[in-house]
């Protein structure tokens, strides 16, 4: 297993080579080397994946070195792989490599080819250092790292200003929740002297009772780190925005693997979390909300990559649901098949994006199904998992999560019901999208012109799609607390209206959006027409924190604009210089005067020596 | 051989005498060349002022220190002297005051 | 005998030094130079430094004042300069640094008689242990000594150029 240090060492080394080239070489090497290296990460993890579960352990520790030594504070930078961080690393190098292909292609026109796949790979470094960091530490460097990737990607075609506010507007945003996870991981360290993860988890569970307020607190702000990530309410309105950046950037960071490191830290902490009732009520609120929320408002967007941001987002929302209500595993397979099927339906509508010369409009598209029949049937299959219809892996997943939150203690039946309304709307808004982006009349003529670079990846995800959850998730059973994916019963009243729901949404959503209702009239109406673009501004969150947080900031900078802390420093300096102005009046230039300076000097030091 | 036995005032007074004449070479002269000169004779003083503690004593640290100041006396003939010329070519001059203006 | 022969060239150094400071004539100075630290090389010889007194004689006398008389040479400081001397050196510009300068000395010789410090031992220290000492514990200075000249090696060689920071002139 000594090979699951190369595992992030291969995307770091393609990071560095296009790095230190800054775009000389040429385009085909670019590609070998961008895509290749996270290619030769995902052969690492497998055969890794494959010795560690011939093994049977339960975790592996690779020591690599120890990063620095003061006084008893030793963090070392070791690699841990369990179950969790498996299935983590699996989904990273794989779906990662199988977007960096797509991206060879998709992004073959762009300025800024080598620079972009030197970022995607310093992404998917800092991502596996992420998720195999064995100490917390190590965690918040991948952490951070991923951060950074994602303000460079987001901002990669940063001749446009949006794009450059928008990645700093995920950078910001993001960070407020960064500075509630350090907070937490200093207290973490403060009550137990490590940052060693398993061996602070350990502690947490000797030294806290259940429902210890400590715990709880702790779990809140790592929790507010992973709402910043996991763009979770109250810190989701970076995710739309951060559309600007590339597509298959939006596929790999903003859908498949960036956004869900929330959860994933959150799964990663769960002893915390199972000590803290509470602070599992609150992810499952957070999860909650956002589900809501950003599936209404994915139903009344226009520009499709919106639709899919929203759409991750009201899916991770689901993740989060999980694991407040307990559905560790499913919570995980979640992740897993998520970062299937939105991989997919990002790269599908990234090919029909680049065959409409970048149109991202959806209503400008339409009646595409016949004309680009491979992105059709991704986009579709895609669709289809993420609407959850039986069969498709998106089904297995968020069917147990459903399933489970019935059970939970505080109000599982409710929770259930609107979980399962969400589920609806999900349906919903997804036959609204292919609705309109594949049917209808076509409104803009395609020119498709991908590779098997692209359209490779786009058929390998689709199987992935559907099949991906059939197999259920193993390795994780070890980790988490639920030990794994629990049987269901699929005949009870609840797993039928479990089921019944998202396939109600699509037949509501075919009744509504196929044009047999008359729509304009809904829209027009005062209460369409209010609630419509409420749902588009994303439920006026923007303008919320743009009044309450922007403006008083801006209005205490222009009222601070002679800057009074620097009053004082500025008044030092000016003392400073006329000091100098006086005392640079002996600088005459003259030799001789300097001399006879020093001999005088040299007279009263010897009065002090005779007279003392 | 033998040495005389002196009293180490005198010497010492002879150093102080020898320091303070340079020190009005150094003062008073505007020519570089005696400028350097006088600055000589000081280090000169100053070494003798070591010899002459090194003596008392009977030790050969005096006579290391001495080397030391010819040491240094060299480094900065050799390049005052060149400077002395730079001088020369730039003011056409060998007055110290004409550096004045480079003083900032 | 031997003692009067240290007043005596204490004396001759005294004298010739005065001298030195006072002369118009460069060449004239240097030798006077040349006379004033023989006569402290003597001085060092009575004080049982025999090594030292070599020195003073083969590196001051002989090389440091060889390079000044150099210099003085190639400046060709003659009879126009011994004129702007004169002009330069008016009588009254000696009382000031004489008066600061002699307070200083009436210091330095309180200094001195207070601290009584005795007599010489009588003994010669030579070149042996200097040099046992020399490349013994004062090695590192030894070494820092090196570096200086070193430096002055460079120095030198660099502002000796004919055109020193005139690149156009150097090419032309």
């Amino acid at each position: 297993m000594d090979l699951l240090m190369l595992v992030p060492l291969a995307p770091l080394a393609g990071a560095l080579i296009l790095l230190l080239t800054e775009g000389r070489l040429d385009k085909r090497i670019v590609g070998v080397v961008g895509a290749g290296s996270v290619g030769l990460a995902a052969v690492f993890a497998f055969v890794v994946g494959l010795e560690f579960q011939r093994s049977g352990l339960a975790s592996h520790t690779y020591a690599m070195w120890t990063w620095m030594e003061v006084g008893g504070f030793a963090p070392a930078i070791r690699l841990y792989l369990d179950g969790l961080s498996l299935v983590m690393m699996g989904v990273i190098t794989g779906v990662g490599f199988l977007i960096h292909l797509y991206a060879t292609g998709y992004m073959w026109d762009e300025e800024g080819y080598s620079r972009f796949f030197a970022y995607m790979n310093l992404f998917v470094f800092a991502m596996l250092m992420l998720v195999l960091g064995d100490n917390l530490l190590v965690l918040f460097l991948g952490w951070e790292g991923v951060g950074l990737c994602s303000y460079l990607l987001i901002g990669f075609f940063h001749t446009e200003p949006e794009n450059g506010y928008a990645a700093r507007k995920a950078f910001v945003v993001t960070r407020v929740g960064d500075t509630a996870m350090l907070l937490g991981l200093f207290l973490l360290f403060r009550e137990f002297g490590t940052i060693d993860i398993s061996a602070a988890m350990a502690g947490a569970q000797e030294a806290w009772p259940e429902g210890s307020s400590t715990a709880t607190l702790i779990a809140l702000l790592l929790l507010g780190g992973a709402v910043g990530k996991s763009a979770q309410v109250p810190l989701q309105t970076w995710l739309p925005d951060a559309m600007a950046g590339p597509t298959p950037v939006s596929a790999l960071i903003h859908a498949a693997t960036m956004v869900t490191a929330g959860v994933y830290l959150i799964a990663r902490t769960h002893d915390l979390f199972l000590l803290s009732p509470e602070a599992r009520f609150v992810v499952v609120c957070v999860g909650l909300v956002t589900l809501f929320i950003s599936a209404f408002t994915a139903l009344v967007q226009r520009d499709i990559k919106r639709v899919l941001a929203y759409s991750t987002m009201s899916q991770i929302g689901y993740m989060f649901f999980a694991l407040g209500v307990g559905a560790w595993s499913a919570a995980i397979f979640h992740l897993m098949t998520h970062a299937f099927f939105k991989a997919l339906l990002f790269l599908a509508s990234g090919s029909v994006i680049l065959a409409l010369h970048h149109e991202q409009d959806m209503f400008r598209m339409g009646g595409l199904w016949r004309k680009m029949p491979l992105a059709f049937w991704s986009m579709l299959i895609g669709s289809l998992a993420l609407a959850a219809l039986p069969l498709t892996s998106g089904f297995y997943s968020k069917d147990a999560i459903l399933l489970t939150s019935f059970d939970y203690a505080w109000g599982g039946p409710f929770f259930w019901a609107a979980a399962a309304a969400a589920a609806f709307v999900t349906a919903l808004y997804t036959t609204r999208m292919m609705l309109i982006t594949f049917f209808g009349e076509s409104k803009t003529e395609p020119h498709d012109h991908s590779g098997i670079n692209m359209k490779g990846p786009l058929v390998v995800l689709a199987a992935l799609a559907v099949g991906g959850g059939w197999f259920g998730l193993s390795p994780v059973g070890s980790v988490l607390p639920d030990g794994g994916l629990s049987a269901q019963d699929h005949t009870s009243a609840v797993a039928l209206a479990t089921m019944a729901a998202p396939i109600l949404g699509i037949l509501v959503g075919l009744l509504f959006f196929s044009g047999r209702v008359d729509r304009e009239r809904l829209a027009n109406s005062r209460v369409g027409d209010v609630l419509g673009r409420f749902w588009f501004g994303g439920w006026g969150f923007d303008r919320l924190y743009d009044r309450l947080f922007v403006a008083p900031f801006v209005w205490l900078a222009r009222v601070n604009k002679p800057d009074a802390v620097d009053f004082v420093y500025r008044g030092t300096v000016v003392v400073m210089r006329r000091l100098h102005q006086v005392v640079a009046l002996t600088q005459t230039g003259r030799l001789r005067w300097y001399a006879v300076n020093m001999a005088v000097g040299l007279a009263v030091v010897f009065l002090l020596a005779g007279v003392l | 051989m033998t040495v005389p036995v002196i009293p180490i005032e005198h010497v010492l007074a002879l150093a102080a005498a020898l320091f303070v004449m340079g020190l009005v070479g150094v003062l008073v002269r505007r020519n570089v060349i005696f400028l350097l000169m006088s600055l000589e004779i000081m280090m000169n003083a100053c070494g003798l002022a070591f010899i002459a503690a090194g003596a008392k004593w009977g030790q050969p640290d005096g006579q290391i220190m001495f080397m030391l100041i010819l040491a240094l006396a060299a480094a900065e003939v050799a390049v005052a002297l060149g400077l002395v010329l730079q001088l020369e070519r730039r003011f056409d001059s060998l007055d110290i005051d004409t550096a004045g203006e480079m003083s900032g | 005998m031997a003692l009067a022969l240290f007043y005596i060239a204490a004396a001759v150094a005294l004298a010739s030094t005065v001298l030195v400071i006072t002369r118009r004539n460069a060449a004239h100075a240097l030798i006077y130079l040349v006379v004033s630290l023989l006569s402290i090389a003597v001085i060092f010889f009575l004080l049982g430094a025999p090594f030292a007194a070599a020195l003073e004689i083969v590196i001051y006398a002989g090389a440091i004042v060889v390079l000044f008389l150099f210099v003085v040479m190639m400046l060709n400081l003659g009879r126009r300069s011994a004129e702007r001397e004169r002009l330069w050196l008016r009588p009254g510009m000696w009382i000031g640094p004489a008066i600061l300068v002699g307070v200083l000395l009436l210091e330095m010789l309180y200094v001195i008689v207070l601290d009584a410090p005795g007599t010489t031992r009588g003994a010669v220290v030579g070149p042996k242990e200097v040099g046992t000492a020399l490349f013994g514990p004062y090695l590192l200075a030894v070494e820092l000594a090196a570096m200086l000249l070193l430096a002055a090696l460079i120095g030198a060689y660099h502002l000796g150029r004919r055109y020193l920071g005139d690149r156009r002139e150097e090419l032309s």
